[in-house]
């Protein structure tokens, strides 16, 4: 490795306008003649819309226009999409009921869209926006997916009775029943795993730009992934075709998979400029981002898991029930199914697995992926299942995961996944050792001396990353292919642009896709550019979301510097009067190896732009371009081991420590890896002991609508972190990358509540609050005072 | 409506607004300095801190009229001839920001903790510190170490000296 190529601890490329406030993100942009927009929403979690007047707003100072719902419909503005079929185990479709931008006649969650106002600024928006009447007939709402499965339960939507969306199955049933009734012992667990809101820092925001001399949109927005936006705009909703609407994703402030997904929002602001002949922007506060941005989670489930005399798990029984929210999100479908039951056999050979998912419509806002997306709810299931039966067991939660690790690859699961490749074994043993599990006995008593409650515990995490390839997730149903492409262009300079169509919200891309070239090209880091984000600049791509960056886009752009390579050395060769064969790349030249004859890059880039002295019959320029479809997931795996000190007297939960071991495969910046690991892991811990959407059982009211009320992890509710690497490189892709972004927040939140558990001695659900641990430990040790 | 005249980064500055308009907005909106975020509704998370005569506020938290006469310094104004400020410089080395969007009030707010403490700054009282500000992509790690680092270099060399 260079200094600055892959390996190499280089510091960001794109940190210096983020620093001087120089980011350019959505709320950032302003055009000509731009106009601002507040929505109407719903106050209730369900009701009929019996009428809507909007002649005082429409009378209130600044107002350009107020539009409904109606007026979107006759446009032949269609509804929103999920874009993954699943079908339930008989057969039937999932049953997806309307999703219109803008609500015509029902209201199904508090904060669903009903009119949107567009006035000369913001406050002005607003003040019109409340003296919008729309009349409302309540209807009773169900908030927990338990209950909206009820016989009796308040209906959501007519095309799903009993609100079953769909009810599926993976793996074999009857074996798995077998395995059950023939073991040594099982181990019977409910797990909850609570609904999370994502709160990227930066709130969506979109502009809408209609261009009436051309009947062209442009379309400013928080997007990951802006040329799937596009797609589903133009081919779905009928905004326009894909040739007449430019999607911009610029700086986007983070994202964690709530930025996936196409929200009426931005659907609205580019059909209002239409309507309005002015550019619309909207931006979300806060309160509007928790009422309206996918949520992620929230699965019930009760688990069987059977071992035999030796303890080896002969056997796994789940059954899921997921709550998706009042309407079916772009992916909410695959988060449930594909991307959590398929990674049920965590690291353990387990033969047989059987997992039964339900999905239901409730009256809460719609649910999808976040930073994870079923993997962390496989995670907490099995890791929570392996604690308490090892605690059972009477065995060491270590010893109970050697015996039943995966040992050689690849492995084929029971469940669809076929691993790589990986190396469980040496991400417990650096764990364990980082962490003196073997010093804790002592560190436990000398906290027991202070009135102190310690606890230890781990988690043994694997997830799948760069879903792929498209024609296996096709057969699966997905609506999409996940390829990526990449574009390098190399300039008559010699200087070099790539284009991805990965996103950066975060990820650094601009830094490590760049020291992918600088080490394969040995040109300097500050010759490579990264564009990306702009549906007019960048050709089709599919974005970033999964951990695919690394392992899919970055291949794509391998793929491309190859072609680039190898015209290169064409030329070289020509000019040279050398064998292409004989010609390497050497810090920033070309050379006939064995000979002293060396070419500058840049003056092989300059003759392919002059072309006055190229190969016979070779076209001029230096620009390639290549779509790259994986062959497989990759699988990133790791241990994690949490060790806290709970306060008997207040319930509140200090981490002593929180240590990492991961194996990410190759690593391209380890300290921007790092970065990733730090971020997931305060996800995972802000979900094991803060996060929790609360709504009222009754009203449907979001009682967590702001950081009064949510409580976001802050500097002071964590620790640092001790990370380590192992490494067994993926073989399936070129690169051998496993992918990082959501292992943090994946295989923390189990070792935290292990730990917790361990400490008090019973049960919990998460989130741990100081609250939930005083009442656990008093029920735990009744009167013990009043005796 | 209200006209605010007030000096930001060492410039003079007057714009039009409403008698509700917060200042954070009309940083951002009137003066044109988008670097200072709105992140919360609720004066909670801190990407819009800025400093108003020496000392760091929440401008969502202040009216820009009660701004008029006073001086602000914005994530704009803290760089010198084209220099990064330390602790810009290490926030960069430290990897402090992952999407950036935090990085202005996190960095306001630091600049103004080592100012205050004088050097004397340890892991837990920045991390007691940054209550105020919220980042969701960095789990704070790196934003501690950087703020450390960025103290040291301020306070360090001048430590030195003083021996």
């Amino acid at each position: 490795m260079g200094m600055e190529g892959i390996g190499a601890r280089v510091a960001r490329k794109e940190d210096k306008r983020f620093l001087t406030g120089k980011g350019r993100y959505t709320d950032d942009m302003v055009v000509p003649g731009m106009k601002y927009a507040y929505f109407v929403r719903s106050p209730h979690a369900h009701a009929k819309i019996t009428g809507i007047n909007v002649s005082a707003a429409k009378a209130m100072p600044g107002v350009i226009d107020v539009l409904d719902g109606k007026q979107l419909q006759a446009d032949g503005i269609g509804n929103l999409i999920c874009g993954w079929m699943i079908h339930s185990k008989d057969g039937s479709p999932m049953k997806m009921g309307a999703w219109r931008p803008l609500a015509v006649d029902t209201v199904r969650y508090v904060g669903d869209a009903v009119a949107i106002v567009v006035a000369n600024s913001v406050a002005e928006a607003r003040d019109a926006a409340e003296v919008v009447t729309v009349d409302y007939e309540e209807l009773p709402a169900v908030i927990t997916s338990v209950a909206a499965l009820e016989a009796g339960a308040p209906q959501i939507h007519p095309e799903a009775p009993g609100n079953l969306i769909f009810d599926w199955q993976i793996g074999d049933g009857a074996a798995t029943d077998k395995a059950i009734a023939e073991a040594a012992h099982v181990t019977e667990i409910e797990i909850l795993n609570n609904r999370l809101s994502p709160n990227p820092m930066e709130p969506r925001a979109a502009l809408g730009v209609y261009d009436e001399a051309e009947d062209h949109y442009t379309c400013y927005t928080t997007s990951q992934n802006p040329h799937v936006a596009r797609l589903v705009m133009s081919a779905f909703y009928n905004v326009a075709p894909e040739n007449k609407l430019r999607v911009i994703a610029p700086d986007v402030g983070g994202g964690f998979g709530s930025k996936i997904y196409i929200y009426p929002e931005e659907i609205v602001c580019l059909w209002a400029s239409k309507k309005t002949g002015v550019p619309v922007k909207w931006t979300s506060d806060r309160t509007e981002a928790f009422l309206t941005d996918a949520h992620g989670r929230d699965h019930v489930s009760k688990v069987k898991m059977a071992f035999d005399k030796d303890h080896r798990i002969i056997g796994l029984k789940v059954d899921t029930i997921a709550n998706l929210g009042a309407y079916m999100s772009l992916f909410s479908s695959a988060v449930p199914t594909y991307l959590y039951a398929t990674l049920l056999s965590g690291q353990y050979a387990i033969p047989a697995i059987h997992a039964n998912v339900r999905t239901v419509y409730t009256n809460t806002v719609p649910v999808d992926a976040y930073r994870g997306a079923g993997r962390p709810e496989a995670t907490y299931l099995l890791e929570r299942t392996m604690e308490v039966a090892a605690r059972e067991l009477g065995v060491s939660p270590a010893e109970l995961r050697r015996k039943n690790f995966i040992r050689s690859f690849p492995y084929q699961t029971p469940v669809i996944m076929n691993y790589d490749a990986g190396d469980y074994e040496a991400s417990l043993s650096a764990a364990m050792s980082a962490a003196d599990w073997d010093g804790f006995a002592a560190r436990r008593a000398e906290a027991e001396g202070r009135g102190k409650k310690r606890g230890i515990g781990m988690s043994c995490y694997i997830e799948a990353c760069g879903i792929a390839p498209s024609q296996a997730v096709g057969s699966l149903g997905a609506g999409v292919g996940l390829w990526e492409s990449a574009e390098v262009r190399v300039n008559a300079v010699g200087t070099i642009e790539v284009l991805t169509g990965s996103h950066s919200h975060g990820q650094g891309h601009e830094t490590t896709f760049a020291q992918l070239v600088a080490d394969r090209l040995g040109v300097p880091l500050a010759s490579v550019n990264i564009v990306h984000g702009d549906t007019d600049k960048v050709q089709m791509g599919m974005g970033t979301y999964g951990s695919r960056s690394g392992a899919v886009g970055m291949s794509a752009i391998v793929k491309a510097l190859d072609k680039v390579e190898m015209k290169a050395k064409k030329i070289a060769a020509h000019l040279m009067e050398a064998d292409e064969s004989d010609i390497v790349i050497e810090n920033g030249a070309l050379k006939v190896a064995g000979t002293d004859k060396t070419l500058p890059w840049f003056q092989m880039a300059l003759a392919a732009y002059t072309a006055h002295n190229l190969p016979a019959g070779m076209e001029p320029g230096l620009k390639e371009t290549a779509f790259y479809d994986p062959s497989n997931f990759t699988f990133p795996a790791g241990c994690y081991i949490a060790e806290v000190e709970i306060d008997p007297d207040t319930g509140k939960t200090e981490i002593i420590q929180f240590v990492a071991a991961d194996d990410f495969g190759n690593i391209i910046n380890p300290m921007i890896v790092e970065g990733q690991v730090h971020g997931g892991l305060a996800q995972g811990i802000g979900q094991a002991l803060l996060e929790e959407v609360r709504y009222d059982e009754t009203s449907g009211q979001l009682l967590t609508a702001s950081y009064m009320d949510y409580a976001m992890p802050r500097a002071d509710d964590l620790p640092s972190f001790k990370l380590s690497h192992q490494n067994t490189p993926c073989p399936s892709n070129p690169l051998g990358i496993k992918g990082c972004g959501e292992a943090g927040a994946i295989g923390s939140p189990p070792a935290l509540i292990n730990a917790i558990t361990d400490a008090i001695g019973v049960e919990i659900t998460m989130p741990a609050t100081p609250l939930k641990v005083w009442q656990a430990l008093q029920a735990a040790q009744p009167r013990m005072a009043a005796e | 409506m209200a006209k605010v005249t007030l000096t930001v980064n060492g410039r003079t500055m007057s714009g039009e607004c409403d008698d509700r308009t917060l200042l954070v907005h009309f940083i951002r909106d009137k003066l044109g300095l988008t670097g200072t975020h709105v992140g919360c509704d609720t004066t909670q998370c801190g990407a819009c801190v800025v400093h108003m005569d020496g000392k760091s506020v929440k401008s969502c938290s202040i009216l820009a009229v009660q701004a008029a006469g006073s001086s602000v310094t914005t994530i704009e104004g803290i760089a010198s001839q084209g220099e990064l400020h330390p602790v810009q410089a290490a926030f960069n080395q430290h990897h402090g920001l992952q999407c950036g969007f935090c990085t202005p009030g996190m960095v306001m707010t630091a600049v103004d903790m080592i100012n205050r403490h004088g050097g004397q700054l340890d892991e837990v009282t920045v991390r007691h510190e940054l209550e105020g500000n919220i980042c969701r992509c960095t789990g704070y790690h790196n934003i501690v170490k950087a703020v450390l680092s960025a103290n040291e270099e301020m306070h360090g060399a001048s430590r030195q000296a003083a021996e």
